[in-house]
């Protein structure tokens, strides 16, 4: 008996250890590498097994090793700003997972005036847009790649010459004399106005490369922070970094570029000319030519360009370091046009005292070579004699020539005593070849942030920002003396310019952010106090003279100027129970360009949040993964008025010279008192802005729609002051009111998402209408309003005028007649107040150059390793007044006394046959609705060549596709609405290659 | 502990640098052409500087030669500058010229069409206000007080006394055009008014008139004796030539009979003055017009040291176009815009030199069916830039050509009309003495001579045309025959008709500016308008 119990007890000791054994041998290691959708490594992944809290985190190279109980051990691998994935081990030892990016959790933080906050916390209309949704290309200037992007942001090229700067307007302008600009903050460093000398976009001093994400702040709950410059909106760039902890990587791009464009103004060709010559002026048919040219064909060319940026990003122990070159070299379809850039760019952010104490650097330089070509070239093409040659031929050797000089060459319309016609058309091609106008533009943009959380209290952060902002620019204009179109008979012309600006910028910032979160009331709260110095200086100097630098010369002497803002703010951010949202700001601006009795400023603003997706009545609803509704209210400031710093102060200014006065036998300088405004003060704006933000589907579609009013007030205009009342007849004072509203609807959405096919599409649509309220101190019906707008044609006309009840720069024009057959009535326009005259009280408004609906739609379409996608805008009610046309399209043109000379005529004087000039007329007022398709992309990426890690993708792109649209000149889409003689902007067909090592 | 001292640090840190930079916010100009109003006078000849100013207001647009740093806005800088809107508002509007350019509503001054909106008219009414409000300034800062409290010399005292005198004068000379061409209607300043913003009230015609009368009479004895001082500024014989000038009209303005006042103020010009007439007509008008013994007043250029795109820039290059030969005129070219009427050209017999016409050997016709055509029209080769012996003027662009605004020729016709008119103190005998030295010149020797039976009131309308047109005197004679608008006298083009038509009477004064009278609420609109 004894001997069973003893057998038994070993049988089930054996059968316990068995089990157990073989449970303890179960436990098994797992390990692995977890990557992101482009191959790339992830170190910080969370690694846990699922139903526990156990756990690991990858490593720098991304690899993880993990203990699990079994084989049914689940693994969960999470990462902020990816999708969490869940993987059963079963019985694999080594697990490689790939995590693909989370859309809406991609944008969680967004960059804020002066701090960061998480999406569904802002309460201010902010969008962000990062790299991967920048527009792609030809991209020269960094706004360029957000063209078309967001719902509100209108982004108008000035023209199709390289790196030529954009208009930039957010929800439409709210000044009339004042600048419309919106605040562009690099880094943290606001940068001052307005461009440099010799530059083509003050923005061009950043290279594209290096811009990681844009955020534009489109309300005054959100751009109240910044206060006295924020009426217009704010744009944000943070340019890319590196994270502790990273691998090194090295990135080059490269593209080539090549540009051509076919648009052309239609003229007369040489045969035609002729003709119309010999029945119209038959006594000048002698001085017509043998030739046929083409001018606009002899002035452009297809051009090329390239592009080079190499970026190397990792971290040397506790140091994360970008450093990055670039290089560009782009000619223009005008031939001699070119823009090269030298730019590098460093980054530091080091972080100390166990994340304490950050510290953030940021270096950027640039230097650009511009060579410009005279866009006067553009204006003699359309007008210059088509029967002339290019350069002198056999045919001329009977003119006769002054003294040695053939004028380089090119054909010229001389005199009989052989000196160029002072006032004919200049020969376009002489124009480009014979002015050689180069400029040097060098840049730097630095700051220093320093972030240092509390040690004894760490919901408390205190940041400092120390920002420098130079640019200087620099260039000089030459034309030698034997150009026929710079000749002067008594000094010998020719031109020799040289011109000097210098822009510096310095800021220091600081403020102290209190975050806490208090779980009794269930809410948090996040509070922000700080000060902001801010100096401008602004000088410039240059000589104009011509050739023989002689008495002619002027000299423009050093003019500097400073410009100091001072500003107090701050910001509470109150949570409930993380579902409603409260913000407060509050800015004070002082700034010395006004008197100190009007020189502080106070810029409040409240927002209000709800995320109504977190209550209870709408848990229920799956598909709804987000709506949240937000109100806005603030008031930001302009004080940008324009190139006068000093402007509420009485001064004297010198007479420079060429404006002295004869006493006697000697000639003396003079001075003059200037006009003041000594009441000057600050532009307001308040904005009003209601929205819902949307996500359905887990946010596979997302969105939002705004409705905003803007109301400006005390706006800053230059109006005529009573006739002796001051030292001039118009000044800079506070008067008028000007009112913005509109609609804004974007959407979002990845139609299909999975781990080898994605199809995102975006739309974003922008209303928005403006009106003057107000003008002048007095509100006289008969006071038609500011004319604006200059055109060509007679001296100092103008189209546009701002007048009360009517948008600003709408158009003032006759209303023309037309007969039964549809052609205009020369010279008939309505008498609208039936006087039996024509005169300035029968001009009507009409339309205006701002769209009433804008529209970007962009769509991406990747499967596996291809990639396509599309971006296109549309602007409907725009108009344009086709100056080019109402200039040149007369029979009065074809021959000019005041030369005298000939001068082409374009073909649709066969359409109007009008003779005389009938500029005012709404016969050239066009409909230039459009919609352009900005940029069609392919690309394949080739993963992991020579097994090295290396990725390669190459892309072809091209830009400018095509434009739709009713409009017959050049171009529809001009800021302004005047069309005169306008630069085409060229289709760019660009080969990219992006390889990252 | 150690974290509170430094925090403790960082924050005294801030107060200090906060206190520092709050004080940056009171910046002034560091630009080396701009000082404040304080320090301006301390520059050793800045009290000059700013006379030049006021002159040089008459024909610059800006601190900047040729254009740039405007003085007055809204405008072209070309269009504003003061005396190319007088001659247009003088001249333009007689049937002594045409233009044909396109710009704006240029072509309504010809036609007798235009409008409170005029950009032209407002550019004339703003430059006036702004040399009056320029004078008003000069004598706010010169005060026998303001001098004394900076300390300056009694040598200093007695030039600046001067000063204000030719102040007072530009000042008068002012008020006298736009009396003339907007009429009393007009807001009044003196240097008792403040500067910022507040309405000016109008005056009327009669207070108008008294008050340049007065202003003239106060300095005529303290002023630099006639022909005593130098060639630019302004002494006792401008004085004496707008005392004479506003008698002689005084019945249009104040309806009143002045013309004995005008003779007495002729004959002192006359018998007082060194002023001889030029032997050759021509050389009044030409580059070296400069110092010339028969000119009282004039508006002064250079070519390199005073340039503009108005003054006789504008009057010489607008002249100039078609076949004729720039170089005749001193120019590297022309702008080709204005014209004579056959109006003015029928008044000369064929051995007048004072008909200076470019006729249809050059390509320019008599007869104008085109408005817009240059070489429908004579041309007028009157003011040119090229010297007494053919040489051309110091520059291609800008003339060296002055403006002779006051000249001997004039007084002499404006005695003969005053004593026509019925003014005591002169004579008809010496008047038709006085008009036969200026037939003698004209005509080389005593062929054109008139005696005491030809000389009526329309023989010196028309001599005065003969002799000054193009001089910007024109409209005000019209006015004073009652010519100018109306149908008794029509000239080609006039109210925009070829053959010419009769006018609204409403034209003999130009409208005050709508912008003006939306901005001062105290101010009328003249009839009509």
């Amino acid at each position: 008996m004894e001997i069973l119990k003893t057998n038994t007890l070993r049988f089930l000791l054996m059968v316990g250890l068995l089990t157990i054994t073989s449970a303890m041998f179960a436990q098994k290691t797992v390990s692995g590498v977890v990557e992101d959708e482009e191959s790339n490594t992830l170190p910080g992944v969370n690694v846990t097994i699922k139903g526990t809290t156990e756990g690991t985190i990858t490593d720098s190279k991304g690899q993880y090793s993990i203990q699990v109980p079994g084989n049914d051990a689940v693994l969960v691998f999470s990462f902020v700003g990816y999708m969490k994935e869940e993987i059963p081990v079963g019985d694999r030892t080594k697990i490689d997972v790939a995590l693909f990016p989370d859309i809406e959790s991609l944008s969680e933080i967004v960059v804020i005036g002066y701090g960061v906050t998480k999406k569904e916390d802002a309460t201010g209309s902010v969008q962000a847009i990062d790299s991967r949704d920048f527009n792609v290309g030809a991209i020269t200037a960094p706004q360029d790649l957000l063209t078309g992007k967001v719902a509100g942001v209108q982004i108008t090229s000035n023209s199709g010459a390289p790196g030529e700067g954009s208009t930039i307007r957010i929800r439409g302008g709210s000044s009339l004399s004042a600048s419309n600009d919106p605040l562009i903050v690099v880094d943290g460093v606001p940068l001052a106005g307005g461009g440099i000398s010799g530059s083509r976009n003050p923005l061009n001093a950043i290279n594209p490369n290096d811009i990681e994400t844009f955020t534009i702040l489109k309300d005054a709950s959100a751009t109240a922070i910044y206060g006295s410059r924020a009426s217009n909106g704010v744009i944000l760039i943070t340019t890319k970094k590196s994270e502790v902890g990273s691998e090194l990587k090295v990135n080059y791009n490269g593209k080539l570029n090549v540009y051509s464009s076919n648009k052309r103004v239609d003229v007369l060709g040489a045969d035609e000319f002729r003709s119309l010559i010999e029945e119209r002026h038959p006594t000048h048919v002698d001085m017509l030519g043998n030739a046929s040219t083409d001018w606009q064909d002899e002035i452009y060319q297809n051009a090329m360009g390239t592009e080079h940026n190499v970026s190397i990003a990792g971290a040397y122990k506790m140091l994360p370091f970008r450093a990055s070159v670039g290089y560009s070299n782009n000619d223009g379809i005008l031939k001699t046009d070119n823009n090269e850039r030298f730019s590098g760019s460093l980054n530091l952010n080091p972080s100390f005292l166990d994340d304490h104490l950050k510290i953030n650097i940021n270096a950027k330089a640039s230097v650009t070579n511009n060579t410009f070509a005279d866009r006067g070239a553009i204006g003699a093409a359309i007008q210059h004699d088509p029967t002339q040659p290019v350069n002198w031929d056999t045919t001329f050797t009977g003119i006769p020539i002054l003294g040695e000089t053939d004028w380089g060459g090119y054909y010229a319309r001389l005199q009989s005593n052989g000196q160029p016609v002072q006032l004919a058309t200049a020969n376009p091609v002489a124009l480009l070849e014979q002015r050689d106008d180069k400029s040097t533009v060098n840049n730097f943009i630095g700051n220093a942030k320093i972030d240092y959380k509390f040690h004894f209290l760490p919901e408390l952060r205190a940041n400092l920002n120390l920002g420098y902002d130079y640019s200087k620019g620099e260039g000089d204009v030459y034309v030698p003396q034997n150009a026929a179109f710079a000749y002067n008979s008594g000094h010998g012309g020719g031109t020799d310019n040289t011109y000097t600006q210098i822009k510096k910028n310095e800021l220091l910032d600081f403020y102290l952010n209190y975050v806490k979160e208090i779980s009794a009331i269930d809410s948090k709260i996040d509070a922000m106090a700080g000060y902001s110095y801010q100096y401008f200086l602004d000088d410039s100097y240059g000589v104009n003279s011509n050739v023989a630098n002689d008495s002619s010369e002027t000299t423009y002497p050093d003019n500097p100027k400073e410009l100091v803002l001072l500003s107090f703010y701050g910001r509470l951010n109150y949570t409930l129970a993380n579902k409603y949202l409260l913000t407060f700001t509050l800015r004070n601006d002082q700034t010395s360009r006004f008197s100190p009795d009007t020189r502080s400023g106070m810029f409040p603003s409240i927002a209000l949040g709800w995320k109504i997706h977190e209550e209870s009545f709408l848990s229920n609803v799956d598909a709804l993964s987000q709506l949240k509704l937000r109100l806005g209210w603030g008031v930001t400031g302009q004080q940008d008025i324009g190139p006068d710093w000093y402007v509420y102060m009485p001064r004297y200014t010198y007479s420079l010279p060429g404006a002295s006065y004869l006493f006697g036998n000697t000639y003396y300088q003079t001075i003059r008192p200037s006009g003041y405004d000594e009441n000057i003060k600050w532009e307001e704006t308040t904005t009003y802005n209601a929205a819902i933000d949307y996500g359905f589907l887990n946010d596979r579609i997302t969105g939002s729609v705004d409705i905003y009013l803007r109301k400006t007030k005390d706006l800053l205009n230059y109006i005529p002051v009573p006739a002796g009342s001051n030292l001039t007849n118009y000044i800079n004072t506070n008067v008028g009111d000007l009112e913005n509203k509109g609609v804004e609807f974007s959407i979002n959405a990845k139609p299909i998402s999975t781990p080898d096919m994605v199809w995102d599409v975006g739309l974003n649509v922008t209303y928005n209408e403006n009106k003057i309220t107000k003008l002048t101190l007095s509100d006289d019906p008969d006071y038609l309003g500011v004319p604006t707008g200059g055109i060509s044609g007679g001296v100092g006309s103008n189209i546009q005028i701002h007048s009360v009840g009517q948008p600003f720069s709408s158009f003032f024009v006759y209303e023309q007649i037309y007969d039964d057959n549809g052609d205009p009535i020369p010279g008939a326009f309505v008498d609208q107040n039936g006087d039996g005259q024509i005169t300035e009280s029968d001009k009507v408004h009409k339309e205006n150059p701002t769209p009433d609906v804008s529209l970007g739609i962009n769509t991406g379409f990747s499967y596996k390793n291809w990639y396509f996608s599309f971006s296109g805008r549309a602007n409907f009610g725009n108009y344009v007044y086709y100056n080019a046309e109402s200039v040149n399209g007369t029979y009065q043109r074809l021959y000019r006394p005041e030369g005298p000379y000939l001068s082409n005529v374009t073909t649709g004087v066969y359409d109007s046959e009008f003779e005389n000039a009938y500029y005012m007329s709404d016969y050239y007022l066009r409909n230039a609705s459009f919609f352009r398709m900005d940029n069609i992309s392919l690309s394949y990426k080739f993963n992991n060549i020579a097994n090295q890690g290396i990725n390669l993708t190459v892309t072809g792109t091209v830009n400018n596709a095509f434009v739709i649209t009713k409009y017959d000149g050049i171009d529809p889409e001009i800021s302004g609405g005047i069309d005169n003689n306008f630069y085409p902007r060229p289709t760019a067909y660009v080969l990219g290659v992006n390889v990252n090592f | 502990m150690k974290y509170l001292i430094k925090l403790t640090a960082i924050l005294l840190g801030s107060v200090f640098v906060y206190t520092s930079c709050i004080d940056d916010l009171d910046t002034e100009p560091i630009d080396p052409d701009e000082t404040t109003a304080s320090a301006v006078f301390d520059e050793p000849g800045a009290y000059k500087a700013f006379l030049a100013k006021m002159y040089a207001g008459l024909a610059v647009s800006g601190q900047q030669g040729p254009a740039g740093m405007p003085d007055i806005s809204g405008i072209d800088e070309g269009f504003s500058q003061y005396l190319r809107a007088y001659w247009e508002h003088q001249v333009l509007t007689t049937e002594e010229a045409i233009i044909g350019w396109d710009d704006q509503t240029i072509k309504d001054f010809h036609r007798q069409e235009w409008g409170s909106s005029d950009n032209f008219i407002a550019a004339m009414y703003y430059r006036i206000y702004y040399q009056i409000t320029l004078a008003n300034e000069f004598l706010r800062a010169t005060t026998e007080d303001k001098l004394d409290e900076r300390g300056e010399s009694d040598q200093t005292k007695a030039e600046v006394a001067q000063y204000r005198n030719e102040a007072r004068f530009l000042r008068a000379l002012s008020y006298w055009h736009a009396l003339d061409l907007f009429g009393g209607g007009v807001p009044f300043v003196t240097e008792d008014d403040p500067i910022g913003s507040f309405m000016p009230s109008p005056i009327n015609k009669q207070n108008l008139f008294e008050f340049i009368e007065s202003e003239l009479l106060a300095i005529e004895d303290d002023i630099t004796a006639v022909g005593a001082n130098e060639y630019g500024r302004a002494d006792q014989g401008a004085v004496w030539t707008l005392l004479a000038k506003l008698y002689l009209n005084a019945e249009v303005y104040i309806n009143q009979d002045k013309y004995t006042e005008c003779v007495t103020y002729s004959k002192k010009v006359i018998d007082e003055g060194p002023y001889t007439l030029e032997d050759n007509y021509e050389h009044l008008f030409l580059a070296d017009n400069d110092h010339l013994q028969e000119v009282i007043f004039s508006i002064n250029f250079d070519g390199i040291e005073t340039r503009t795109y108005g003054g006789t820039t504008f009057i010489i290059s607008a002249a100039l176009g078609g076949d004729i030969p720039p170089a005749e005129f001193g120019l590297g070219g022309g702008w080709a815009g204005t014209r004579t009427t056959k109006a003015l050209v029928n008044k000369f017999d064929a051995n007048d030199g004072r008909a200076l016409f470019y006729d249809e050997s050059y390509g320019q016709a008599l007869e104008i069916n085109d408005e817009s055509d240059f070489q429908q029209g004579y041309a007028v080769g009157k003011f040119k830039n090229v010297t007494s012996t053919g040489a051309p003027g110091s520059d291609v662009t800008y003339p060296d050509t002055d403006f002779p605004m006051f000249r001997l020729a004039d007084v002499y016709l404006m005695y003969a009309e005053a004593v026509l008119r019925g003014g005591s103190g002169g004579t008809v005998g010496q008047s038709v003495i006085y008009i036969n030295y200026l037939r003698q010149r004209a005509y080389g020797d005593a062929s054109g001579d008139i005696n005491s039976g030809d000389l009526t009131l329309d023989f010196i309308l028309d001599e005065r045309a003969r002799e000054l047109y193009w001089e910007c005197h024109r409209r005000t004679d019209l006015i004073r025959y009652d010519r100018l608008t109306g149908g008794d006298y029509v000239w080609p083009w006039k109210g925009d008709i070829p053959e010419g038509t009769a006018t609204d009477d409403k034209y003999n004064l130009f409208p005050l500016p709508a912008a003006d009278v939306n901005a001062n609420t105290n101010l009328d609109q003249n009839p009509d308008y």
